[in-house]
């Protein structure tokens, strides 16, 4: 920990944090300069940068269209769902929650399926604006509804990490129930649909997926580092809260909810993508060797995560693409047991 | 009167421990509330330590509702340090004193020069300057327990609550916190309300005692004037003798038995 002091103003950084999230970013521009390479024409990294910057170039806009918005879904999504799993990391005291836990992903999850099952053909053939629009817009209403369920049931004067989580844990339980006995009554075709989506998907995403997961991350980033003194204070028993004189309840609720709506809007974007929100803020954690998550150092390792998973996605198989979220699970979790496993020693 | 209690009725959901209950605290004393288990002590420090909200009555800090007050300037003004407290893991001993002072602290002035003085200081006076990288975890108990009364001071407060700060201590580390908390008396003309178990400790390091049974305070006084033969019968259900202790001077009880309940 340094102090950057003057006489009135005095922050606290640790360098290592700042290290990292800055190779981080570098890192990250990297793996998007070389999934953008990637599409019905191939290019090289020289044709995408020069796509990219130079508005007269014949790649100008294969790029501005659909390659950079794609990129750019998968790395705010990344971010947005690793800061919403710090955040309810720290406040649960366990690194095992995340968005999940809160009913956010799996009641998304719910909400799209019966979606796209329950309008039947009828839903498939609705043209254009609605179909785009639909999904996202049911993911976000039953994201926002699964966690005010998992909210109201935790709830007993208060609110307590270790309620939350095995409160969240059953309520996930039963969506995920529904969501599997609603994709096996449904259409075969609404179903293998369904299944894209609800494996996380960052497949056709434009420029409309792209502002509304911006837009969250512009409002919620600043507000929730505004809440980092909370969180680090939350930390303690509820009582030793109080006494430092934070007002612990809705210091809670709203740390929450910033998480809620960042874990909803990724959502909406791209589908539950697995392991993100979970694995990002351990891997931060233990790189900057900080006593919770670092916020914008998880937010900047999901984003680079997803990134990545996204690129072995696309290339391991060609010319089939995975859905992201297959190896975002399959990528995170070997690198979170080899962080546990060397943090032991 | 510091710290005031008015007609507070305490309790967790429907069930009420404490039934309209009045008690003052003067400045710059140290007063200690005794009582069997579950007499509600630990329910009223918490209370006026504004941890519980009362359902009825209100607590007054310097005269004025605690509930009106920002916490945050409560907090400026009065520390609490909760029975057995809980701190994340790996949490240094300098970590946890510097949280003391997160009520003087905002997102730009994260860590002032006052900030640094005030956490040495209280190193210093708990004696745990040369712990302070040391892990919470790898401490004794009673050093355990001088981190977190160390916290407490890095606050700054004058008037200080601490709720059973003996418990798990072997008497040794116990008249060690007490001596502590004395100097802070001494020393500063801090006010201390504490809830102690250990009667004899409580008679020779309060300058008030109050007992309490059954949510009720049962008496309060010196500690010559609580702490009698009747009274011990009376709150404790407990037959002993009170002789002077033959150190202090001040009321020593030697245990005879348990009252035969009829």
């Amino acid at each position: 920990m340094t102090t950057l002091r003057t006489s009135t103003v005095s922050w606290r950084v640790r360098p290592r944090a700042v290290a990292l999230t800055l190779t981080g970013l570098v890192l990250l521009a990297l793996l998007m300069a070389l999934d953008m390479r990637i599409g019905e024409i191939e290019m090289t990294l020289p044709e995408v940068l020069t796509g990219t910057f130079d508005v007269n170039s014949a790649a100008h806009f294969v790029i501005m269209e659909l390659r950079l918005p794609r990129a750019l879904t998968g790395a705010l999504v990344g971010a947005a769902l690793a800061l919403s799993g710090a955040i309810i990391q720290s406040i649960a005291r366990n690194p095992l929650a995340s968005p999940e836990i809160l009913g956010v992903t799996t009641g998304a999850s719910v909400t799209v399926v019966a979606g796209l099952v329950l309008s039947g053909s009828a839903y498939g053939t609705v043209s254009g604006l609605l179909a785009t629009l639909g999904v996202p817009a049911l993911a976000l209403l039953g994201g926002l509804l699964g966690a005010a369920i998992v909210y109201g049931l935790a709830w007993r004067r208060g609110l307590d990490g270790y309620r939350l989580v095995l409160v969240g844990i059953g309520v996930a339980a039963v969506f995920t129930n529904v969501k599997f006995w609603l994709l096996t009554v449904g259409d075969i075709n609404d179903t293998a649909r369904a299944m894209v989506w609800i494996s996380g998907s960052l497949n056709g995403r434009g420029w409309e997926h792209v502002v509304p997961t911006a837009l969250a991350l512009a409002v919620l980033v600043p507000l929730t580092l505004l809440g980092t003194r909370s969180l680090d204070a939350l930390r303690f028993g509820d009582d030793t809260v109080t006494a430092l004189g934070v007002r612990v309840n809705p210091a809670r609720a709203l740390l929450i909810l910033a998480a809620v709506l960042l874990a909803a809007v990724a959502t909406a974007s791209a589908g539950p993508i697995a392991f993100v929100a979970l694995a990002s803020p351990q891997i931060a954690l233990r790189l900057v060797r900080s006593g919770r998550p670092p916020l914008l150092c998880s937010a900047v390792v999901g984003a680079v995560l997803t990134t990545a998973a996204d690129l072995i996605a696309r290339t391991v198989f060609s010319p089939v693409e995975l859905p992201v979220g297959i190896v975002t699970a399959v990528l995170g979790a070997p690198y979170l047991i080899h962080l546990i496993w060397r943090s032991r020693k | 009167m510091r710290l005031q209690a008015a007609g507070v009725k305490l309790g967790y959901g429907d069930r009420l421990i404490v039934d309209g209950l009045d008690l003052g605290i003067e400045a710059s004393t140290v007063t200690t509330i005794i009582g069997p288990n579950g007499c509600g002590k630990s329910t009223l420090l918490r209370a006026l330590g504004r941890l519980l909200k009362p359902q009825g009555g209100e607590v007054l800090l310097d005269g004025k509702r605690i509930d009106r007050i920002p916490t945050r300037e409560v907090a400026k003004v009065l520390g609490v340090l909760p029975q057995a407290p809980s701190a994340p893991e790996g949490l240094t001993v300098a970590d946890l004193v510097a949280r003391g002072r997160h009520p003087h602290q905002t997102w730009y002035r994260q860590w002032s020069s006052d900030d640094e003085g005030a956490v040495a200081a209280a190193l210093d006076m708990t004696g745990l300057s040369d712990l302070a990288e040391r892990p919470l975890e790898e401490l004794s108990g009673g050093q355990r327990q001088r981190a977190w009364i160390s916290m407490a001071l890095a606050q700054g407060t004058d008037l200080l609550l601490l709720d059973e700060p003996t418990t798990f201590l072997d008497l040794a580390h116990q008249v060690e916190v007490l001596e502590l908390v004395r100097h802070l008396h001494e020393a500063a003309g801090r006010t201390v309300v504490m809830v102690l178990h250990d009667l004899n400790l409580a008679a020779r390091y309060a300058d008030r005692l109050v007992a309490m049974r059954a949510g009720r305070v049962v008496a309060s006084g010196t500690p010559h004037e609580v702490l009698t033969e009747g009274l011990l019968r009376e709150v404790f259900e407990l037959d002993a003798k009170v002789i002077a202790d033959p150190v202090a001077g001040t009321p020593l009880v030697v245990p005879i038995g348990p009252l035969p309940r009829d």
